[in-house]
């Protein structure tokens, strides 16, 4: 039954690809919509199913056949469902379904074809996804992680005449490309050590090994797991084709570069959360990553003028926090935080193409404005969104985020959690410096077709107000003990981050004895601690609270109030905001150092140098040699008869001489 | 003894005859002295204990090789040697050519006779009947030749016939049937 | 008792005599005389060592190698009659046609 889940929307994309053309948007937007209803139906039955058995045993998998038997090498196509990649499967689809439905209105303008062409690349890539998530194995994690990087590539450059979105396509594929090389690298190291590449037995396998001290092999192959990662899920250094992916459709934007594709990297970290644990050198690196990646992002989003691109750079931002989640080992809430961060970053990413969609396609910042009033649909819903993101108490972000930053500071990583604060800050900043920009102050566009705007049509109106109600509502099963709740997430993803000897039944004994309350001598003990530590944990929250409402408030200040304290500051640090706002020159860079002299190795070297003068020297001066030889060689042929009958004589005289010497 | 004296007799004219023969201006004589010559030779295969092969020598060779020369030097009308002009362009003038030739000769010759220094001095029973009889005899050569050699022998035949064929194709005139 | 060297010796001189003929003469039917000649001397040399062997082998080649020259000389002499046609010459020097 699981593999129904993938194949859902490959039977989608298999019928628009071949039939597409000749369906009308209606079939072939529904076909592709419903494809994946299916698979999120199937998804939540057998999330059900899962929740049904005991937790230390929640495993469904089904083995499709075997792919690889070569040697030591024994790789099965298997489907392995647990708490993990449950929680995933209900994301890619349920979230998926809704983008998919909103692309039927939004893409409403592209020719059949081109429709069905979107549709078809868009279930492709669902299909990928789940392969990927599903994977019981590396190999078939990884034919789903190419798969999305290849979707990811179509997507991009889905507009492909123009020039600037094909080239952004190429960038997208060819850095993802370094990554995967580290990837593979990790692969191959992993299957070096332990002789196995699925994911139970490599955790079993590892489990039985203290964690290392220092960097060994282990910790080789977590980084080269990890380096793949950057490139996935575009954290330092492999990030820079995640803006220049705005150029795909804002759908696409919001279901890969939001809340699906770039989650990749970080659910692969906690599928090998005991491989990962077991390298605390690669955690650090991943952890310091993580959070330098999130303040650089949040920094550069504060002066972009793209609607698209700051919400670019917000979402290389989040994804800081969940590497940083995963590196300090707090695996299940950077987990929760990709969950709820899928809701309001496709939202936003959403709500940001019907404005794009109002306007007729204005992207610009500047020439927004005033739009408060006549899109209220889309203000409302991306206002929730924006307050969800900045971590305002109560709404999903808020718990999501919050949680990260004291796992943070508990586990004693106090640098990268004023780190973590600081970003927080900007995040509350920059979004809503982008909410007032674009929604409040005075209209500063001219509306096409003389001034009367269209909010959003009623496919897309309803995939933004359940995706606001699920980025209020979707943190609470997150809310931690401290403040009177549960956390279930934690509690359901727990037992996944372990390897499957260790999983101990105390888990969910521990829940029920909670319920029971009957072992309270231990709990008696337990409670003293948990009070300090709970103690801790509120008062942390009420300064993230803090910083998130100052963030608010602050560029209320600056943007509604006083709008020339913004153009003071850009008047007075012009040399800082260009740097900001050419994202500190990393793409120029990565030109002058990597690109450049490639190109000029290749051309230079390889072409000219190599390919003209050896290889083409070799061949045509073999041609040349046998012209030489043969010219020499034709002046034998002197026509006369008695100088060949000479050569013979010669030759007789030669051959006898040499028989008579031995 | 006098088997010496006839070997001799019969090697000189041999060789003298083809010194002759090389040397002639006229072809005509060049081949009328070559009969000499294979006379001569036979006279040598007798004393070889070869009387089939000596016979056959003159019936072959002198009788109908020689003849046939003869026709087609008549045919040709080819008395005497007329030059034809050396190509200039040509690395090695012709009569130096020649010498070379000559010199080349001369080589083998050396060659030749350095080869039978070192054959160890055997001597060939000529002269002595002991198995005489048998030996080079008609009956003898041809039960060897029909039985041992009979593939060579048919083939020979084909070979004949295809000299034949070629002979006439080649020395048609154009156009004739 | 003639001793079989001086049998060799005969052919070989005929043998010499021969190829001197090839190269210095300027006329095709001496030219092909001199290798009858050659092929004589030849059959001498068979003739000899097939007696001093004592078996009828060096007769046996004879006989062929008189067959094949039999034939070749036929062949030879047509075509000297069809290259005379050709070019009204029997030099060998004008046939030189077939160069480089």
């Amino acid at each position: 039954m699981l593999a129904l889940i993938p194949l859902f929307p490959l039977a989608g994309f298999v019928v628009n690809a071949t039939l597409g053309r000749r369906l009308s948007k209606g079939v072939s937007g529904g076909l592709a919509s419903l494809a994946m209803l299916a698979s999120f139906g199937v998804s939540a039955v057998a999330v059900w199913q899962l929740a049904g058995m005991a937790p230390e045993a929640r495993t469904v998998e089904q083995v499709l056949y075997t792919w690889i038997a070569s040697g030591d090498l024994q790789i099965e196509a298997a489907f392995r469902l647990d708490q993990l990649s449950a929680v995933m499967i209900l994301v890619v689809t349920g979230i998926g379904s809704l983008i998919h439905i909103y692309s039927t209105a939004y893409m409403h303008e592209e020719t059949d074809g081109e429709f069905a062409r979107y549709f078809s690349y868009l279930n492709l890539f669902a299909a990928f996804m789940l392969v990927l998530v599903l994977g019981a194995s590396f190999p078939l994690m990884f034919v789903g992680w190419e798969g999305v990087g290849l979707c990811s590539y179509l997507l991009i450059g889905f507009w492909f005449r123009k020039r600037s979105a094909s080239d952004a396509g190429k960038k997208a594929f060819i850095v993802n490309r370094v990554g995967d090389y580290a990837f593979i690298l990790g692969m191959l190291s992993v299957f070096a050590q332990f002789g196995t590449l699925d994911f139970e037995a490599v955790a079993a396998a590892v489990a039985a090994l203290p964690p290392e001290a220092g960097f060994g092999a282990i910790s080789l192959a977590a980084l080269l797991l990890f380096i793949g990662a950057t490139g996935k899920s575009a954290q330092i250094p492999l990030y820079t084709w995640l803006p220049d992916a705005m150029e795909g459709p804002t759908p696409v934007s919001a279901l890969i570069h939001a809340a699906t594709m770039v989650t990749a990297g970080v659910y692969m970290i906690g599928r090998n959360a005991v491989l990962f644990s077991h390298a605390p050198d690669t955690m650090s690196i991943v952890a310091v990553i993580g959070a330098a990646t999130a303040l650089m992002a949040g920094t550069i989003g504060l002066v972009q003028n793209d609607i698209k691109r700051v919400l670019a750079y917000s979402t290389v931002s989040q994804l800081g926090y969940m590497f940083l989640a995963m590196g300090v080992g707090a695996f299940g809430a950077g987990i929760f935080h990709l969950y709820t961060h899928a809701f309001f970053k496709a939202l936003l990413f959403l709500g940001s193409g019907a404005v794009i969609h109002a306007l007729h396609g204005e992207q610009d910042l500047r020439n927004m404005g005033g739009l408060k009033k006549e899109l209220p649909i889309t203000y409302w819903t991306f206002l929730i969104g924006a307050v969800a993101i900045a971590g305002v108490p109560g709404l999903s972000g808020f718990f999501s985020k919050d949680e990260i930053l004291f796992e943070t500071f508990v586990e004693g990583h106090r640098v990268l959690w004023f780190v973590g604060m600081l970003t927080a800050l900007l995040t509350a900043t920059y979004m809503f410096r982008l909410v007032y920009l674009t929604f409040h102050g005075e209209r500063r566009h001219d509306g096409p077709g003389g001034g009367h705007l269209h909010d959003a049509p009623p496919a897309m109106a309803l995939v933004l107000i359940v995706l606001a109600v699920g980025s209020v509502a979707a943190g609470w099963i997150g809310i931690p003990h401290a403040v009177g709740g549960h956390n279930r997430l934690h509690t359901w993803l727990e037992p996944a981050f372990e390897a499957p000897g260790e999983r101990e039944p105390e888990a969910g004994a521990l829940a029920t004895a909670g319920a029971q309350a009957g072992v309270e001598a231990e709990g008696a003990g337990a409670e003293a601690g948990e009070a300090s530590h709970e103690a801790l944990e509120v008062a942390l929250m009420g300064v993230s609270s803090a910083v998130a409402l100052s963030g608010i408030a602050f560029a209320w200040f600056v943007w509604i109030r006083r709008r020339q304290v913004a153009d003071n500051m850009v008047r007075e640090l012009p040399a800082l905001h260009r740097l900001l706002l050419n994202k500190y020159y990393v793409d120029e860079l990565y030109d002058a150092a990597i690109v450049q002299p490639i190109k000029v190795a290749s051309e230079e070297g390889l072409w000219r140098w190599f390919d003209v003068r050896v290889i083409d020297g070799a061949v045509n001066g073999t041609g040349a040699v046998v012209d030489a030889g043969a010219s020499l060689l034709r002046r034998l042929q002197t026509g006369s008869v008695r100088s060949y009958a000479s050569s013979l004589l010669v030759g007789v005289l030669l051959i006898l001489g040499y028989y008579l010497w031995r | 003894m006098p088997e010496a004296l006839v070997f001799y007799a019969f090697a000189a004219l041999a060789i003298g005859a083809s010194l002759l023969v090389i040397g002639q201006r006229n072809p005509m004589y060049s081949v009328l002295l070559l009969i000499a010559s294979f006379g001569a030779l036979s006279g040598l295969y007798i004393q070889l204990d070869a009387p089939f092969v000596a016979v056959a020598q003159i019936i072959i060779y002198a009788g109908a090789i020689m003849v046939l020369f003869l026709f087609v030097v008549m045919l040709l009308n080819a008395s005497r040697e007329d030059g034809a002009t050396w190509d200039r362009s040509h690395p090695i003038p012709s009569t130096r050519l020649g010498k070379v030739g000559a010199l080349l000769a001369a080589l083998l010759v050396v060659q030749l006779g350095w080869a039978l220094s070192q054959l160890g001095g055997r001597s060939v029973p000529v002269g002595s009947r002991v198995d005489g009889e048998r030996l080079g005899s008609v009956l003898e050569l041809g039960r060897v030749l029909f039985t041992r050699h009979t593939f060579a022998f048919e083939a020979t035949s084909i070979l004949i016939l295809v000299a034949m064929v070629g002979a006439v194709v080649l020395a048609r005139r154009e156009g004739e049937a | 008792m003639i001793p079989l060297g001086h049998y060799l010796i005969v052919s070989a001189v005929l043998f010499a005599i021969g190829t001197t003929g090839v190269f210095l003469r300027r006329n095709l039917i001496t030219i092909l005389l001199s290798i009858e000649i050659m092929l004589n001397a030849v059959n001498l040399s068979f003739v000899a060592f097939g007696r001093a062997a004592g078996d009828m082998d060096g007769q046996i080649i004879t006989f062929f190698v008189m067959t094949v020259a039999a034939a070749e000389a036929a062949v030879g002499l047509a075509l000297i009659i069809a290259l005379f046609r050709h070019r009204e010459s029997l030099n060998p020097d004008a046939f030189t046609s077939l160069k480089w």
